[in-house]
């Protein structure tokens, strides 16, 4: 299988370590990976503000790079979600198409295509707590959902849990929305902000040392919020700790 | 027609500013969502009901004429006086003319979103009737001169001390008592003489029902019954979508519809009106007021499902933290900002935006009506509609083509290859400046993944990007990688 590697634009940018990890484990889980070089972002953020004809360009050149892997793997979730079920500022044709139905968010693909045992070479001793994002909950539902009283699954517990070492918190509303929202962070700041505060809060509260998550942009915008607000959390992707960050 | 923007992002701001509003309004709608959750989880087949709710509601609404004139005409058989209202103003002026011809100066009511849609009540004081709410939550808001925040809980937004203040101003009581007990007896206190002296009483309904031209009134004070009975004249005013075909179909309705709203198996009380009291009269008015539009709108249409159970605002993280008053509209939370902007897109255009498109709505819309969807679909709509500020716009413009140029791209976030410095300038400038206000930045990096990439697995990436800049491919573009 060949997978194309798409490292989101703000993960480039910010959060780098997070696509190291998600190559690296791909790699260790023996996959053939490529990281097609002229990659910009998935036109997400112009979809989101309504903006859908500047979704456009972005869409198109994310086909080109994309549409000749078997899998493309993403570790970001509303990415994900945008590509699969929201990328139709272009026509729709084969390669589109194509592209749509062959994107993962990294935690769907390690669990659902991959489905990987074990991670041998993971260990984290530490007090976790996991922020789905609502991209990968409500959109992708790689975990089940508190509205709906379903019967509980977790992808991404699934696989932490294959974790040597690590405990889990459990925050009180564990479901909430962390008040991100792409350009709602700073067209309504005071309420993301807000939203972002009580989220942190209520893990610290929970006993988490850190605060895990799928999606690095609800981490961005989590961790400015517990640094502003002088709460003492740790902030990491899941792919760092299923690659086996130590720290 | 020029509206002003409603500035939900604004008043959101003063209201989190406000601690113990905040975290009141917040805990206490968190507490109604819980309790629905818990009510949710003692009927095995709550999605099924959710299913059938709405297969019932787009069959009345695919079927809307025929089911109206089935009202109508069980309805007159029964006794009652039907009215056809187009719009506000029609609405309004029929209820004028119901009460001027019996020369009735005080009107009480329970609460009605469609007559707030209307605002009938300076209407009817300009033509020297009295209007009185009789619910606690509604009366309160209508001497306090606002909009009810909420649709269930129409007052949840203020606290005890708020109350003690509203009623010491205009029932003369202790501003310093805020004890509820107090504060619902003073109500009552004021509110029974009114009731027992009206000339005429009003209400909303929760569903009409085709086959029986009956409706039905779900309440938990009970004082839609007091103004319904204790006049005699009983107007009952409703948008044409409260139409369900057939009484059994309440069967569904009423047990989703408290379990949604409040948590709670049941309303107080659920009254069924058959037609007028003996001596008595008892009218309905049909209200379109841009419901036929909305029908006729194929993204939209499935909001006219609402049962105004308020469950979207309850779960709503957006709505918790920014109050109802915020959206500056009669329906506020996620429900609202896909129905307002039907009634003026300018004005109402912001809020589509006061979302995280998290989708929670959805998920406890007890008719199953896609509120996130339709979200992001009206973002759309505004756009096009050149309904999104100038600036947003242009970043939004800008973004997009710098992100379908990558050697642009790469060159507009590289000057240091580090860093903030590897936010484009655009990002660095005015609208995205609010994220440092109550949030810190992202750390500063050595390198992106990108040029890491290149330093560690240069080979094959390399091969791509020339891969990718011969091929045209099916998309049509020469020029992929660089302009």
């Amino acid at each position: 299988m060949k997978v194309g590697l798409f490292v989101p634009c703000y993960i480039d940018a910010f959060y780098p370590r997070v696509g190291i990890a998600t190559l690296e484990l791909l790699e260790r889980l023996g996959q053939q990976v490529d990281y097609p070089l002229g990659q910009t972002c998935c036109g997400q953020p112009m979809a989101n503000s309504g903006c859908n004809s500047d979704a456009a360009a972005a869409e198109a050149l994310f086909v080109r790079n994309f549409e000749r892997f078997d899998a493309i793997v993403m570790p970001s979730g509303s990415c994900a979600h945008h590509v699969r079920d929201h990328f139709d500022a272009i026509p729709q044709t084969d390669a589109v198409r194509h592209v749509r139905t062959h994107t993962y968010e990294l935690v769907e693909f390690l669990h659902d295509v991959l489905q990987v045992g074990d991670f041998p070479w993971a260990e984290f001793p530490h007090t976790v707590g996991l922020h789905n994002s609502c991209g990968t909950l409500r959109a992708l539902r790689t975990a089940s959902m508190s509205e709906l009283g379903e019967p509980p699954f977790s992808k991404p517990m699934g696989l932490l849990s294959k974790v040597r070492g690590i405990r889990f918190a459990t925050p009180a509303r564990p479901d909430e929305c962390c008040g991100f929202g792409g350009t709602f962070s700073v067209a309504e700041e005071a309420v993301s902000a807000r939203m972002g505060l009580d989220k942190v809060r209520d893990h610290h509260d929970a006993g988490a040392e850190y605060i895990v998550s799928a999606d690095s942009s609800c981490i961005m915008h989590q961790q400015g919020c517990a640094e502003r607000a002088g709460i003492p959390l740790r902030f990491i992707h899941i792919a760092e700790i299923l690659n086996g960050a130590r720290e | 027609m020029k509206d002003k923007r409603i500035d939900h992002a604004g008043a959101a701001a003063a209201f989190i500013a406000d601690a113990p509003h905040l975290a009141f309004h917040d805990e206490r709608l968190w507490d109604m969502r819980q309790k629905r959750d818990a009510q949710m989880h003692l009927l095995p087949e709550w999605q099924e009901l959710r299913t059938l709710a709405s297969q019932i509601k787009e069959h009345a609404l695919a079927n809307l004429p025929e089911y109206l004139e089935q009202f109508e005409e069980n309805a007159t058989r029964n006794g009652i006086r039907v009215h056809w209202a187009r719009d506000g103003a029609e609405h309004n002026r029929i209820v004028a003319e119901i009460l001027q011809a019996r020369g009735a100066t005080t009107l009480i009511k329970s609460k009605s979103m469609v007559t707030e849609e209307c605002d009938m009540r300076p209407y009817l004081a300009a033509r020297g009737i009295t209007v009185t709410e009789t619910d606690l939550g509604e009366r309160i808001q209508q001497l306090d001169d606002q909009l009810p925040s909420h649709i269930v809980v129409p007052a949840v937004h203020k606290l005890t001390g708020d109350v003690a203040r509203v009623f010491a101003t205009h029932y003369g009581t202790d501003p310093k008592a805020d004890d509820p007990r107090q504060l619902a007896e003073a109500q009552r206190q004021a509110a029974r003489p009114v009731i027992l002296h009206a000339d005429a009483g009003m209400t909303g309904a929760n569903f009409a029902v085709a086959e029986t031209g009956t409706f039905v009134v779900c309440t938990n004070e009970g004082n839609a019954d007091l103004s319904a009975t204790v006049p005699g004249v009983h107007i009952a005013t409703l948008g044409i979508e409260r139409l369900v075909p057939r009484l059994s179909d309440l069967g569904v309705f009423v047990r989703l519809l408290s379990r949604s709203a409040l948590g709670s198996p049941i309303t107080q009380y659920t009254t069924h009106f058959r037609g007028p009291q003996d001596g008595g009269e008892m009218h309905v008015i049909l209200v379109d007021n841009g419901r036929s539009a909305r029908l006729g709108m194929a993204d939209f249409w499935t909001s006219l499902k609402c049962i105004r159970c308020g469950a979207c605002m309850n779960t709503c993280p957006v709505y918790r933290r920014s109050g109802g008053l915020s959206y500056g509209a009669v329906y506020s939370g996620p429900i609202g900002a896909i129905i307002d902007p039907t009634f003026n897109e300018r004005k109402y255009s912001t809020l589509p935006f006061a979302s995280t498109l998290n989708g929670s709505c959805t998920n406890v819309c007890p008719v199953r009506i896609n509120i996130h969807d339709q979200l992001y679909k009206w973002r759309r709509v505004l756009v096009d509609h050149h309904q999104m500020p100038f600036v947003k716009r242009e970043i939004m413009h800008m973004a997009g083509k710098l992100m379908g140029q990558p050697r642009l791209y790469r060159a507009a976030i590289s000057g240091t290859e580090t860093a903030l410095g590897t936010l484009p300038r655009f990002a660095l400038y005015n609208w995205l400046n609010p994220w440092g206000r109550h949030r810190e930045l992202p750390h500063p990096v050595k390198e992106t993944f990108h040029a890491w990439y290149r330093r560690n697995r240069s080979a094959p990436g390399a091969a791509d990007t020339e891969k990718t800049k011969t091929d045209p491919t099916k998309t049509g573009r020469t020029k992929d990688t660089g302009q």
